[in-house]
């Protein structure tokens, strides 16, 4: 009973890494149509870059993070923005997913190329302590990534809700043609949700490294991972990428410790195929109309 | 240029394409026999994607079950040319179940259902022991005998791999001249109108992912013989993506797209070796900037000149 | 005689919104029925509840005396129901012949069998008839979608007749296309009417179009049948006019 309290614990610690991470996924897609192969290297690459910023340049973690943030803005939000998904929007959905895996694979050599194969280890962002709740040993990170991934959903969806430019971006989301009647830039609101990605793919690489360690690949399964998390959830809701990323961090832990290790990969994916094949919209989604 | 120059055409480079590799060394013929086993692949992959529509990321899961029921069947005894049909078949049933997803959901959705089968299929390769050996593979799978001769030397069995690959492409073309290839060009154009016109979407769509998996099925059989030892990696979504890239690099909906395409993801990573440890880099940026420029392929660039002539 | 196409008492509700509201209505065989009414009357809604593509949510429909109510499309078409779009919808990277052929191919004769017939699944002849009625045997070898608008909806409507189908619905066949061509397109579906005895159903906002090709048409105002009888009647009933002034 006590590990199983203490594998729910880490297993939402490990979904709340996978939900911020489909969360960019999930906005990107609403606001642009754009499906991003790249969004594992999109949280390798900041995390390699903070390396550099603490090693080499010798910044103290906060602002080697402050640093990395602005890079990824750039690099990540506006720089794929502008040339890469922008001139192929047009072309449809397939050359757009092809890029994305391209810009993926040069991604991940380009970081092997410059920091080698090896892994790296991260400084630890919260205390390596165990508290002592009731018998149960939980670890101070894993409550640490939950409180702080969670408060990132919570402001996100407060500011989609709440605010003005927030609406605006949910309103592009859903009728790009109605939101350019009524005076909505689209192209920034489109801009908006490509920073926003970046800024949570950053905030991921904070979150997840110190626990998984640093490796050009190690992008592959967390991608993985989040789009699975992001359609479980359901994809036109923001909601959505947070029960999803908790609910595969959960069930992996569960079935990793009581059924069979060898498959605890697998637990994303046959969740995603029964939510697909059973309610394709996703677990809070909302179901889309065939055109006629 | 008329039909017949392009047939002669055609009948010169299959031919060349047969007689080049004798003028290679080992690892040469070995690398245009890979090339060669992609191409089937790839034009499995091309209907299902370029013809009929419907994106597909799990077709190196059924070049892995190709492979691992060949080599299974081979190292049980059986004669190749059982085992080949063998693993057409096997892949041509599990591709019709993958084209259940298909009928509910499309593009993203569809995307990942087949990868996420990917991923299940290469997990069964690592964790079932018993039937694949696990991660340590199946070694030592013989070569297929023709005529009572033993096709060990890498030259025979690229002839070999070389003529299937040529047969599976005729009868591709065949099936795509037929009505059946207008029936998937239209559910690719358009789904609902197809139905309205009283084309089954569902049963192409179903045929679609199957006739696309069975080709990766014999694929996937002469991969087994020509390695020689397969382990899981070379099955994993890796690969399908690479397939995918084939498919579209080439250019999807054309016939020689594959062969094209198999250029680019085989050969050119080779070409790239000069860069050293530079060259998957290399190959993710041109990744790239192919798809910026030409979306189409490349065999899109002869309708891309004529169109940018009647501009001017 | 009975009616070759009944619709009785038809509904169709979008959440609170009901579409279709009762509507009954029936038609003849080689008959020409025109269906119109103001934007939002309903008029698409009780086109797609027929045909299968939205399920009504009420009502019944017969065909040939023969239940049809909420059948997939695909198998109304083959029952021998064709239609029209309000949208283009042609195969766009298809050439105008194999649109044309695409229509047809897949009735009469089992599908394995047409993997091994003649690449124009014998159909050749009768697309290039058709290519010729349309008189858009210039552009029958280029891709669908690189036509004008004009071109791709007589493709479009081409199609439908390819099957050779007893019921045709025309979903605003005028709509975009030049008015030398309505005139063209009167006389074609006049002429594929009385050679083929097919009937048709077709919604149209062009007047003159309507008057001109329906014997008996329908005003749809608000999901409901507003008014039913000869073209010149019904334009002369104030109710219609004042539906069209109110909206």
């Amino acid at each position: 009973m006590i590990d199983f309290l203490q594998l729910i614990v880490s297993g939402t610690a490990t979904g709340a890494c996978y939900a911020l991470a489909a969360l960019g996924f999930t906005l990107l897609w609403q606001a642009s149509g754009t499906i991003n192969f790249a969004l594992g290297e999109m949280v390798m690459l900041p995390a390699f870059i903070m390396l550099f910023f603490i090693g080499p340049a010798g910044l103290p973690l906060p602002l080697a993070f402050a640093a990395t943030l602005l890079v990824s803005l750039l690099v990540l939000g506006l720089g794929f923005k502008r040339l890469v998904v922008d001139p192929m929007l047009k072309h449809g959905v397939i050359p757009l997913v092809i890029a994305t895996l391209g810009l993926s694979i040069a991604m991940k050599q380009g970081v092997r190329i410059a920091f080698s194969a090896q892994v790296f280890t991260f400084p630890a962002i919260f205390s390596q302590e165990l508290l002592s709740i009731g018998g149960a040993r939980l670890s101070v990170s894993d409550l640490g990534t939950v409180i702080v991934a969670g408060g990132l959903v919570v402001a996100l969806q407060t500011f989609l809700n709440r605010t003005l430019t927030g609406r605006a971006m949910q309103a592009v989301a859903q009728n790009r043609d109605a939101a350019t009647v009524l005076g909505i830039n689209v192209q920034r609101m489109v801009l908006y949700a490509f920073l926003i990605n970046a800024a949570l793919a950053a905030t991921t690489a904070l979150l997840v490294t110190p626990v998984y360690l640093a490796k050009f690949d190690m992008g592959d399964t967390l991608g993985l991972k989040a789009f699975y998390a992001a359609i479980i959830g359901g994809f036109n809701q923001s909601r959505g990428a947070l029960l999803g990323g908790v609910l595969v961090g959960v069930l992996e832990n569960l079935v990793g410790a009581y059924l069979s290790p060898g498959y605890k990969d697998g637990v994303a994916l046959v969740l995603f195929l029964a939510v697909i094949l059973f309610k394709p919209e996703g677990l809070l989604g909302k179901p889309e109309e065939r055109k006629v | 240029m008329t039909r017949l120059w392009q047939a002669a055409l055609l009948l010169f480079a299959l031919v060349a394409i047969y007689l080049l590799p004798g003028t290679l060394k080992n690892y040469g013929v070995y690398i245009v026999t890979l090339w060669s086993v992609y191409v089937i692949a790839g034009m499995g992959l091309n209907l299902t994607v370029g013809y009929a529509g419907q994106i597909s990321l799990g077709q190196a899961a059924f070049w892995g079950i190709g492979a691992y029921t060949t080599a299974i069947a081979l190292k049980a005894g059986l004669p190749f040319f059982a085992a080949l049909p063998l693993s057409a078949a096997l892949c041509f049933g599990v591709g019709l179940l993958l084209g259940f997803p298909a009928l509910r959901v499309q593009h993203h959705y569809l995307a990942f259902a087949t990868l996420g089968f990917n991923v299940l299929v290469f997990l069964a390769f690592r964790n079932e022991d018993w039937l694949t050996g696990g991660t340590f593979g199946i070694n030592n799978i013989p070569r297929p005998i023709l005529f009572g001769w033993r096709l060990r030397a890498p030259l025979d069995f690229f002839h070999l791999t070389w003529i299937a690959t040529v047969v599976m492409g005729a009868l591709m073309a065949l099936l795509l001249r037929s009505p059946w290839g207008r029936a998937f060009a239209a559910l690719r154009d358009n789904p609902i109108r197809a139905e309205s016109v009283g084309i089954d979407t569902t049963f192409y769509t179903l045929l679609a992912f199957a006739i696309g998996a069975a080709y990766a099925g014999v694929a996937g059989a002469f991969f087994a013989p020509l390695v020689g030892f397969i382990e899981p990696a070379p099955f994993a979504v890796t690969t399908s993506l690479s397939m995918l890239l084939m498919v579209i690099a080439g250019g999807s909906g054309r016939l020689f797209g594959p062969a094209i395409g198999a250029i680019v993801v085989v050969l050119l990573p080779e070409w790239l070796r000069f860069a050293a440890e530079w060259y998957l880099a290399i190959f993710g940026v041109l990744i790239v900037v192919m798809m910026v420029w030409l979306p189409g392929g490349l065999l899109s660039i002869p309708d891309r000149l004529r169109a940018a002539r009647v501009l001017k | 005689m009975t009616a070759l196409l009944n619709v009785r008492d038809m509904r169709k509700d979008y959440g609170a919104i009901r579409a279709v509201d009762g509507v009954s209505f029936s038609v003849d065989a080689g008959e020409i029925l025109g269906v119109i009414g103001p934007n939002g009357s309903g008029k698409t809604t009780l086109f797609n509840a027929i045909l299968g593509q939205v399920t009504p949510s009420a009502g019944a429909v017969t065909f040939e005396g023969q239940s049809v109510t909420g059948i997939k499309p695909l198998h109304l078409a083959r029952l021998g129901i064709g239609r029209t779009f309000q949208t283009l919808q042609v195969f766009g990277q298809l050439s105008v012949r194999d649109n044309l052929i695409a229509a047809g191919q897949e009735f009469g004769g089992s599908t394995w069998r047409r993997l091994f017939a003649a690449p124009d699944a014998g159909l050749g002849a009768r697309a290039d008839d058709m290519i010729a009625l349309f008189r858009i045997g210039h552009v029958a070898h280029l891709p669908a979608g690189s036509l004008s608008y004009g071109q791709q909806k007589l493709v479009d409507i081409a199609m439908a007749f390819m099957s050779r189908p007893r019921l045709v619905l025309l979903d605003e066949p005028c709509a975009g296309v030049n008015p030398a061509l309505i005139d063209q397109l009167t006389d074609l579906l006049r002429q594929v009417n009385q050679q083929t005895g097919a009937t048709f159903i077709v919604i149209e906002h062009n007047m003159d179009f309507v008057m001109n090709l329906c014997a008996r048409v329908i005003c749809m105002a608000q999901g409901r049948i507003l008014a039913e009888g000869a073209p010149a009647s019904v334009q002369a009933n104030p109710a219609v006019l004042e539906a069209y002034l109110g909206s």
